[in-house]
């Protein structure tokens, strides 16, 4: 009995039928991720207890929805006793007292948090190439990115080590590795999950998700990920429906809203024809396609990287090397704890960003730069109002292709950044997007974006358990994986 | 030339809630370093703030009681800057929209009164505190006090010497411990100021470049400070110079103010609204709720103590000067049908008690209770006044109950008439001279008679009774 490739709803059936006792499940994910060291998805593995807790659930069998349940968690989420880096090394020696609320959450249904996954350093990045801990590599292909941030988790699920990983999207860090790993994951709508204990990159952009082979298990997953949370005060206090209720609802007479104003012209053809075959799909399915006008939406990439990072820059000052985390050990003054500290514990990508923050937020700055961006946020928020009047979802490519090479964008920020083109204006609006895997181009899986209207994941999450129904793109596994 | 001195204060003023402005952590001074900090405090990675809405409560009562505009919506922003003392590297304060905004205060300064506008008070958090001194070329840090609940009062610069400086802060004092809102303990640092001072010329209407005097916490230092400090600014422009706008430190030590920095040195806070919070809605209910619950301020106090109670003007003045003042006289009064007699001792012997001791009445020994009875043993003629005053010395030296003293002392005083006619004929008996000079007209020697029988009776005595004995036996 293998548990590779394995869903969460094919896990539930296994363990409930006894096929397969959950101390054998949690030495075989242990043994899938030694066997895949090379992929370099995990930072830190929580192997004893995760055993503990199947040998209790051997002993205890259990009726919550994820007792037993595998599941690899980013390593931005803290976790009490076990190491949470967020990919950095100015946390390399961090070890939480406490647990973020969403992974209490998932851990209270019965999961086991088998590890923690890799990720670009402090969640900025498009393809795991900043994390401190080294490269992820795609399991489509050991010298392509697995894009970022929660590359790491993109990996291990597709992979088949684990069914199921927790990730955070912030401007498409749960989508774009999706997309370029042939997994599914979603975004929900800004303030859905508690933010408690997830370290912050952009408090008001960073939401968490689910990521995992089905729409149905993210689904699954995203029911007990979700809750409102007393200490996040953006966390929002609307009831969490029964995610997977809608999950088969026919397409009849849905629309699907598509973007006049995206410019697809200078994307891969082949990119755009797997977009439209999946837009063929939907139409067969019973849905219409209806033209939609987000007039600012060219905007959102500049505004994205002038919120995210001012964010960003006031949220990191607390790496400072006095409380927590490293400290570096040439400091002479109280200047040169903090110089060399962060000189020292943040990489490349993290400076730029602090410094860009901290630029757009300076005296003489702030109304040009944080001020402006902020209006045109407001302003791509009211063009989705205004889609969503006409549409119940709007579909675009989840990137503008497959997983590059590592090492092929490193020295261009600019081309890095405009890999989060299609999927950064969902987390500007805070509205929930999905990705799913929808074609291949050269043996490179690509996936699709489904955005939603203010908490209308069900909707997402329907469309794309139709779609799922229908084709089996995300059936594939790549080759190579031990 | 004549110079011009314009004052801004902006006073700090420790919030007396249970928890901090964002966290469960507790507030409670004085304990062991680092032991009242939880998550948030301690700016862990991942937490998040949510804010207090018993600090917003608070911040509105001095909003009503100032007669200011209260902003049902007001938001929080956050100040950006390293220090170790700042476990978030930002300190979460309220820039753009502040919970209060346009009061008033009036301030009495040798008779006359003066309005001091407020610009606003706004909510933030207090820092913790780096220590220097404990450490061999280490700075420690203590975070209890981060988070702690702070009101910025930030008056407009419309003060104009060091005592103005003074009787403002004094009055935002009994204001805010009348509201029940701070403690207004100086020592313990809740309540602390920063002073803005400039110097202008008499007829322009520019003002100067000013120097900002940092956290300076007693009245006494401020004064000085502003002193030390106007005597320097117009040194500096008699002389030609010109003024730079700076932060200065006031020590106390050398009374000077010295340059901490200059404004081309001054942190760019790089302010931006906080992400983590929503802004925080205080609705037409709570607003109504906490007017309706607005205690007695001090100018209501005194006028009722006036026109109800028919107390003097100035004895009302400095018992609604402070709230443990006005508290001691309410409760006093309560225990007794004469609240006259208890503003009189309150003004007269426990003041002088209070300045000889140079305390504050809720520092002293002396209950309300025990006071209030105190003026109950004269009233029903249990002792008398002179006996009261020796009685009120035993009480505040060793805090023992009136009755008590009075009885095991056996100061209980003397009414029975036949004993006081028995002392007083000894008296008449024992000085022959004295009474035929008085019998001749020298009519003072009436109060030697009184003494004597005093004297006899160890002060005991009821000083009426030996008044009309003696009158009868010496006609």
């Amino acid at each position: 009995m293998t548990i590779k490739y394995k869903s969460v709803k094919e896990f539930k059936e296994m363990i409930s039928q006894k096929e397969i006792s959950n101390k054998e499940i949690i030495q075989e994910v242990f043994n899938l991720i030694d066997d895949n060291k090379g992929l370099n998805a995990f930072i830190t593995l929580n192997e004893e207890n995760s055993i503990k807790k199947a040998e209790y659930f051997d002993n205890n069998p259990s009726e919550l929805s994820l007792a037993g349940i595998p599941i690899a968690q980013k390593d931005l989420f803290c976790t009490k006793g076990l190491r949470t880096t967020c990919g950095s090394n100015i946390l390399n020696n961090f070890v939480p007292p406490y647990t973020a609320t969403v992974i209490e959450n998932l851990e209270n249904a019965g999961c086991i948090s088998v590890g923690k996954t890799n990720m670009d350093e402090f969640a900025m990045g498009s393809s795991n190439e900043t994390s401190f801990f080294g490269n992820v590599h795609n399991p489509w292909g050991e010298n392509l990115v697995p894009g970022g941030s929660s590359g790491g988790a993109a990996a291990a699920v597709a992979a088949g080590i684990v069914p199921a990983a927790s990730g955070t999207d912030t401007g498409g860090s749960i989508r774009q590795p999706a997309s370029l790993c042939g997994i599914t994951g979603i975004k929900p709508t800004y303030g859905r999950i508690s933010r408690w204990g997830m370290i912050a990159f952009a408090s008001s952009l960073d939401q968490a998700g689910p990521m995992a082979r089905t729409a149905e298990d993210c689904a699954i997953l995203l029911n007990e990920m979700c809750s409102h949370d007393e200490k996040d005060t953006t966390s929002l206090d609307e009831t969490v429906p029964n995610f997977q209720e809608n999950l088969n609802k026919p397409l009849k007479g849905k629309k699907i809203g598509i973007v006049k104003d995206l410019d697809l012209s200078n994307l891969d053809n082949d990119v755009v024809e797997v977009f439209e075959n999946s837009l063929k799909e939907f139409q067969s399915l019973g849905a219409d396609l209806v033209d939609i006008s987000l007039p600012n939406l060219a905007l959102s990439v500049p505004t994205y990287y002038v919120v995210a990072p001012a964010e960003c820059s006031s949220n990191l000052s607390r790496f400072d090397g006095v409380k927590f985390g490293r400290r570096s050990e040439h400091t002479k003054d109280l200047e040169e704890l903090y110089v060399n500290t962060r000189s020292e514990g943040f990489g490349d990508e993290v400076k730029r960003r602090i410094l860009i923050g901290s630029y757009v937020l300076s005296a003489g700055y702030y109304d040009a730069y944080y001020k402006k961006a902020q209006q045109v946020r407001r302003l791509i928020k009211n063009d989705f109002e205004n889609a969503f009047s006409n549409v119940d979802v709007i579909m675009t490519p989840t990137t503008r292709g497959p997983a590059f090479e590592i090492g092929s964008k490193g020295n261009d920020p600019i081309q890095m950044y405009l890999e989060d083109l299609f999927t950064i204006s969902a987390n500007l609006a805070g509205l929930p997007a999905l990705s799913l895997p929808n074609g291949f181009i050269d043996n490179k899986p690509i996936g699709l974006q489904i955005i939603g209207n203010f908490l209308d994941e069900s909707s997402i999450l329907n469309f794309a358990h139709m779609y799922q129904s229908e084709t089996n793109w995300h059936m594939h596994t790549p080759e190579g994986i031990k | 030339m004549s110079w011009e001195t314009v004052i801004g204060l902006e006073i700090h003023v420790q919030l007396s809630t249970k928890s901090k402005l964002f966290s469960g952590g507790s507030t409670e001074f004085g304990a062991e370093a680092n032991t009242h900090v939880d998550l948030i405090d301690m700016g862990l990675p991942g937490v998040l703030p949510v804010a207090n809405k018993e600090a917003f409560y608070k911040a509105i009562r001095f909003g009503l009681a100032t007669g200011a505009k209260i902003n049902q919506t007001s938001s929080f922003d956050r100040k950006n800057y390293f220090y170790p003392d700042l476990p978030k590297g930002y300190q979460i304060t309220q820039m753009t929209k502040p919970i209060v905004e346009k009061g008033s205060i009036k301030i009495y300064l040798d008779g006359s009164e003066k309005v001091i506008n407020i610009t606003r008070a706004h909510l933030e958090e207090d820092a913790g505190k780096s220590i220097h001194d404990l450490f061999d070329g280490e700075t420690g840090v203590d975070l209890n006090r981060a988070g702690t609940p702070l009101l910025e009062i930030v008056s407009e610069p419309e003060i104009s010497n060091a005592k103005e400086a003074v009787a403002y802060f004094k009055a935002i004092r009994q204001l805010v411990t009348f509201l029940d809102i701070c403690d207004g303990n100086m020592a313990e640092g809740s309540m602390r100021c920063d002073v803005n001072v400039s110097i202008k010329k008499n007829d322009s209407s520019e003002l100067g470049t000013r120097a900002e005097l940092k956290n300076i916490n007693s009245f006494k230092f401020i004064e000085k400070a502003i002193n030390f400090e106007i005597d320097r600014q117009t040194k500096l422009l008699e002389n030609g110079e010109s003024v730079v706008q700076e932060t200065r430190l006031y020590d106390s030590e050398k009374n000077e103010t010295r340059s901490m920095r200059s404004k081309e040195e001054a942190n760019d806070y790089r302010y931006f609204p906080c992400p983590d919070l929503l802004p925080v809605v205080i609705s037409d209910k709570e607003l109504i709720e906490i007017k309706e619950n607005l205690p007695e301020l001090p100018e209501e106090k005194e006028k009722r103590y006036v026109e109800d109670i028919g107390l003097d003007k100035s004895e009302a003045v400095i018992i609604s000067s402070s709230k443990a003042m006005a508290n001691m006289f309410e409760e006093a009064s309560a225990k007794t049908n004469d609240a006259k007699l208890v503003a009189k001792w309150l003004v007269g012997d426990v003041s002088a008690l209070l300045n000889k001791d140079n305390i504050e009445i809720d520092e002293s020994k002396l209950s309300a209770e025990n006071f209030g009875k105190l003026i109950e043993r004269i009233t029903d003629n249990t002792i008398s006044g002179k006996i009261a005053k020796s009685v009120l010395e035993d009480i505040w030296e060793n805090g023992s109950d009136v009755d008590k003293v009075i009885e095991t002392k056996g100061l209980v005083q003397i009414q029975d008439e036949s004993i006081l006619e028995d002392i007083a004929q000894k008296v008449i008996q024992s000085n022959p001279d004295q009474v035929s000079a008085y019998l001749n007209g020298k009519d003072k020697l009436f109060g030697f008679f009184v003494g004597q029988v005093m004297k006899e009776t160890q002060g005991k005595a009821n000083p009426k009774s030996v008044n009309d004995i003696l009158r009868r036996l010496l006609k």
